[in-house]
């Protein structure tokens, strides 16, 4: 640890797992948080620039990576670039396909989307922890989270607008009424409604929060290690952070997949009208 | 870890990421790739029609061959039969060539047989005359003698 002499432990960990916001002082005046404090101050009203950076940036390298390729996308011999971008479009749409039994073309770009922009954030955690905040540090910025999904900023964000989209779909496929019905009607018929409402409100609310939280969590308790494996002498570091980073590339795959396959999932719940009902 | 702003930054990137991707990344993509399914489609079928002409085109060349061979057998015995018969005309040729020559000669020889009995018979005659004016002493009017001169040469 480069600057241990000055940080101890808790201040350190404290130090790694504080976004970058901006937002407003008690004082009125506008900047960067330094501390616990300002950000208790700041409350709702700031924003993580660590996180929107690298979420952004990331999603415009997805972004300029496939496009480059649906551009120059041809039926003849594929090169290296096109091949893995085509295997990953394919890998989305056979996921679509087996768990998505509706008509949407939403529903394939979206998982892509997500699949693809949730693994690019979820691999910032194998950049060595001190790496980026050093340099971020040298140039004069406190604090930096490279990592933007273990933001729960950005989790729920992407989670509240898979849900927003399942209550969409929900309304349009089934009719307002529809919905209301599937919401109160069961499983206990139309004498026990109140009870139906409060078993399918939390069967629905718990969809959004346990997507988002599932990736926050993992990924968060992920950087969390990386960080307590950097608090080792530096010779001894590579004996945890070696194992560790390599369960954790199917960690971010993994991650990834299981946000993908939930958003398909819950999409196609949406899309399925019972008549049985 | 607290809840702020980001939260709808985020929302708006997500949702403009998705739009893009289904609007200009997951198209073209699509598309690609099932043009290029067919075109594997149509390869593999055109590959298939291909086996099929070739097995056609092979049982054809075999046909071909066997005719050809019955062909060529046909034509040798052709030439053989033709051979044969060329070398009997010759033969024949030879044969009738031979005795016409033979025949030349045989009449050469009877016309240079009667042309030295000619001579012969002149220079008796001429001897008989030189003897006969030695006999006589006297000379012999060839032209006086004539008739009897050549009558005498006739008879021998």
């Amino acid at each position: 640890m480069s600057d241990g002499e000055t940080l101890t432990s808790s201040e350190y960990i404290r130090h790694h797992l504080q976004n970058l916001t901006y937002g407003q002082h008690a004082d009125g005046s506008w900047g960067l948080a330094h501390n616990a404090e300002d950000l208790a101050e700041m409350g709702f009203w700031s924003i993580n620039l660590d996180s929107m950076a690298f979420a952004i940036g990331l999603g415009l390298l997805f972004m300029w990576l496939f496009r480059k390729v649906a551009k120059s996308a041809t039926a003849d011999v594929p090169g290296g670039l096109q091949n893995f971008v085509e295997w990953v479009v394919e890998f989305i749409d056979d996921s679509v396909r087996g768990s998505f039994s509706g008509k949407n073309p939403l529903v394939a770009p979206l998982a892509l989307t997500i699949f693809v922009w949730i693994a690019l954030m979820n691999t910032m955690d194998l950049v060595p922890v001190d790496y980026l905040p050093f340099v971020a540090g040298q140039l004069g910025v406190g604090h930096l989270k490279i990592v933007p999904s273990t933001d729960p900023n950005v989790t729920f964000a992407m989670a509240l607008s898979v849900f927003f989209l399942v209550l969409f779909y929900s309304v349009k496929m089934k009719g307002f009424g529809g919905f209301i019905g599937e919401l109160t009607l069961h499983p206990f018929g139309k004498w026990g409604m109140p009870f139906n409402l409060f078993l399918e409100g939390v069967n629905l609310l718990s969809k959004p929060v346990s997507l988002a939280l599932r990736l926050f969590g993992n990924m968060y308790a992920g950087e969390m290690i990386f960080i307590l494996i950097a608090l080792l002498p530096w010779y001894a570091q590579w004996t945890l952070s070696l194992p560790w980073a390599i369960f954790h590339i199917l960690i971010v795959l993994l991650q990834a997949f299981i946000f993908m396959t939930l958003t398909i999932v819950y999409l196609d719940m949406a899309h399925h009208v019972e008549d049985h009902h | 870890m607290n809840i702020n702003l980001t939260l709808f930054g985020q929302t708006i990137s997500f949702f403009l990421f998705v739009w893009f991707c289904m609007k200009f990344v997951w198209p073209p993509i699509m598309q690609a790739l099932e043009e290029r399914k067919a075109k594997i489609a149509d390869g593999l079928a055109a590959a298939d029609r291909g086996k099929h002409e070739q097995e056609l085109a092979e049982k054809r060349a075999k046909d071909l061959l066997v005719e050809a061979k019955r062909e060529a057998a046909e034509i040798i015995a052709n030439a053989n039969k033709r051979a044969n018969e060329i070398v009997e005309e010759s033969k024949g040729d030879a044969r009738t060539e031979g005795e016409r020559i033979v025949v030349a000669a045989r009449a050469e020889i009877d016309k240079e047989r009667n042309q030295a009995r000619e001579e012969l018979r002149a220079q008796v005659v001429s001897l008989a005359l030189a003897g006969a004016e030695k006999v006589l002493g006297r000379e012999i009017n060839a032209t006086e003698h004539n008739d009897y001169l050549t009558k005498m040469s006739a008879q021998l």
